[in-house]
């Protein structure tokens, strides 16, 4: 067994350097290799038991678990449960003593393990120097407030960054978006700072915008879906750090800014093959089709699917991914020149619903059968001929109501096909980092695999958000709308 | 029950300066004031269970017990059998820590006894600053410049 103890004397009171290290939770701020920290389960940081999640600054990942901590000694023990490297059955010990004769204290530090006999040298060498000495060099820095802890503690509202950002200054049309200054709050616990270098706009913006989803007050700002860089984490953030790219499409909205403050859980971090823009415009529709394809109707080699709006943004991912999924794909647009988009993105069929009764059509190109499944985000306008244009057992996927909402409907009808009707949420399939995990990673996958193709974006400066509004809802754009702060 | 405690950190290995410490027999030769002190009985100044009988420079004859040594540990616990002090249950631990940091010794000294209570202060306060402190003082300044 490898026992190692070291330590060292600080011109600090002991109770000012215990302050700092009884937080099991806390060496994100004073350990230099320590990117991030968080306690799993809801824990507190003199728990025994609690389990600490943390990151290095190398990208290794380690779970460690408190065993003791007494108060009365200054002392607390733990021990590694989950760690890249083979340190078996580590146990570490930390204490802080008084040193009365010049009020000082002196810490120690001792760590206990079994490494495997080939990297028992580099792995001492890795204790010893990058994480026990280390450690200890920093305490004197921070103990003595030369240095200052590297993450600020919970900060009052007085802090943070001047910055731009588009507010809502009451529900209504394009014009009620405005350039305004506001504050990005420095990042509490949980929280991030982020550069938001380019920002997605979406439908369900337009329905904040006006009211008709009561998600944004007047005074606030719009947005749901962003690119950008970490600029700066709170305690305890554990799955990024300064420097990550990252995007985000969830709730709350608040992404038309220069500078955002937000909860860390919910951010992806970005492959290298993906840049900002094309993530900003991407993600929400990308994730959303995700889940659409693969868990609210997996669809199968063979089926036939029809695709409203299959010019549209999430339309577009749609058609390219059931074609690569094996189905037959009709789309539905509602113009010719948006027909050319459809067949471009992999429509096997396309009709233009303007002209012709789409449901007609769809029965008509399936020899009379129907469809398997219908992705319907129009609404009203299209919910009668969906239902019409379903096969036997055929599933209608309503998820969302572009031209208004489908209203009270009697479900008695669904018999007369057997019909299974869905009406998926985002939020719920997207609403754990387990869960984003699952939708990015396939979006991700099929994007490299050419499923999923990132058509360029249509870029306006953020202070023309209202210009970008105004131009999605005359349903002159096709594919994605990005705004540049 | 009253407790004392002092520390210090000693510019010197901590197993030099356990070397000179660790010896029951030698306070004459490093607090500074102890008069003379023998083992009863002409047993080993290391043996637990031996008694070491002690005089003050002030006059007061002191006898104690070694009750448990380390040198693992670096660590030596003693009992009070007999003393001027008028204190009861009286036991304590000298122990040495390396300071790994510039190979240095963190010395720690604590006592716990008992005492009549309107004593308890004071005598807290004199063995602190007039035992504890000043031996360590003395080990201060006898490895100081060492090397």
């Amino acid at each position: 067994m490898v026992d190692l103890r070291r330590s060292t004397v600080i011109d600090a009171p002991a109770d000012a350097v215990w302050a700092i290290l009884r937080d099991f939770n806390g060496h994100a701020s004073w350990h230099p290799a320590v990117a991030s920290s968080t306690l799993e389960d809801g824990a507190v940081g003199d728990q025994i038991g609690a389990v600490r999640a943390f990151r290095l600054t190398d990208g290794a990942r380690i779970r460690e678990q408190l065993l003791s901590h007494a108060a009365h000694e200054m002392a607390f023990s733990y021990c590694i449960l989950e760690a890249a490297a083979p340190l078996r059955n580590y146990v570490a010990s930390m204490r802080v003593r008084p040193v009365t004769s010049s009020g000082g204290c002196m810490v120690e530090w001792r760590a206990t393990f079994d490494p495997p006999r080939a990297e028992k040298d580099r792995l001492i060498r890795f204790v010893q120097d990058e994480i026990i000495d280390a450690g200890l060099r920093a305490l004197h820095g921070v103990a003595s407030g030369a240095a200052p802890a590297k993450t600020a503690a919970p900060i009052s509202n007085s802090g943070g960054q001047d910055t731009t950002a588009i507010i809502l200054t009451r529900h209504g049309g394009p014009d009620v978006l405005q350039l305004q200054s506001v504050r990005a709050p420095e990042p509490g616990p949980g929280e991030v700072r982020i550069r938001q270098t380019a920002i997605g706009v979406n439908f369900i913006d337009v329905y904040c915008r006006r009211g008709s989803f009561n998600l944004v007050a007047p005074g606030g700002v719009l947005g749901m879906e962003a690119a950008g860089i970490v600029e700066r984490i709170g305690p305890g953030v554990a799955n990024v750090q300064p420097g990550d790219r990252i995007a985000y499409a969830c709730a709350p909205p608040g992404a038309y800014t220069a500078l955002r403050t937000m909860r860390a859980e919910l951010l992806v971090k970005l492959p290298d093959f993906l840049n900002d823009t094309t993530a900003a415009a991407l993600l929400l529709k990308g994730v959303t089709a995700s889940f659409l394809l693969h868990e609210v109707h997996a669809v199968q080699p063979g089926e036939t699917v029809l695709i409203h709006a299959a010019a549209g943004g999430v339309g577009q991912i749609l058609c390219r991914w059931a074609k690569a999924l094996g189905a037959a794909v009709i789309g539905v647009t509602s113009s010719d020149a948006k027909a050319a988009i459809a067949r471009a993105v992999g429509c096997d069929h396309v009709i233009v619903s303007g002209t012709t009764d789409f449901a007609e059509a769809a029965l008509r190109i399936t020899a009379g059968r129907g469809v398997d499944v219908v992705y319907d985000a129009v609404g009203k306008d299209s919910f009668e001929g969906s239902l019409r244009a379903l096969a036997p057992r055929g599933h209608l996927v309503s998820f969302g109501q572009a031209s208004g909402d489908v209203g009270a409907q009697s479900i008695d009808r669904l018999a007369s096909r057997s019909v299974t009707l869905s009406r998926p949420n985002y939020g719920h399939y997207t609403d754990t980092a387990a869960r984003l995990q699952t939708q990015t990673a396939r979006l991700f996958a099929a994007l490299r695999a050419g499923h999923v193709v990132a058509e360029r974006p249509t870029l306006y400066p953020l202070a023309e958000a209202s210009r970008a509004h105004a131009d999605l809802e005359s349903r002159r754009t096709t594919g994605a709308l990005v705004l540049m702060p | 029950m009253a407790k004392v405690y002092n520390s210090a950190v000693i510019a010197a290995p901590a197993s030099a300066v356990w070397a000179l410490v660790r010896d029951f027999n030698a306070l004459p030769q490093w607090t500074g004031f102890v008069a003379e002190s023998r083992i009863e009985h002409n047993r080993a100044a290391d043996q637990i269970g031996c008694i070491r009988n002690f005089s003050l420079k002030d006059g007061g004859r002191i006898r104690e017990r070694l009750l448990a040594l380390s040198d693992y540990d670096m660590s030596c616990t003693y009992a009070i059998l007999e003393s001027p002090m008028g204190v009861e249950n009286y036991v304590a631990t000298l122990r040495l820590i390396p300071v790994t940091d510039g190979d240095q010794t963190f010395a720690e000294w604590s006592a716990e006894f008992d005492a009549a209570p309107e004593r308890e202060d004071q005598l807290v306060a004199n063995i602190g600053r007039n035992v504890f402190a000043a031996a360590l003082a003395a080990l201060q300044r006898r490895f100081a410049g060492a090397r």
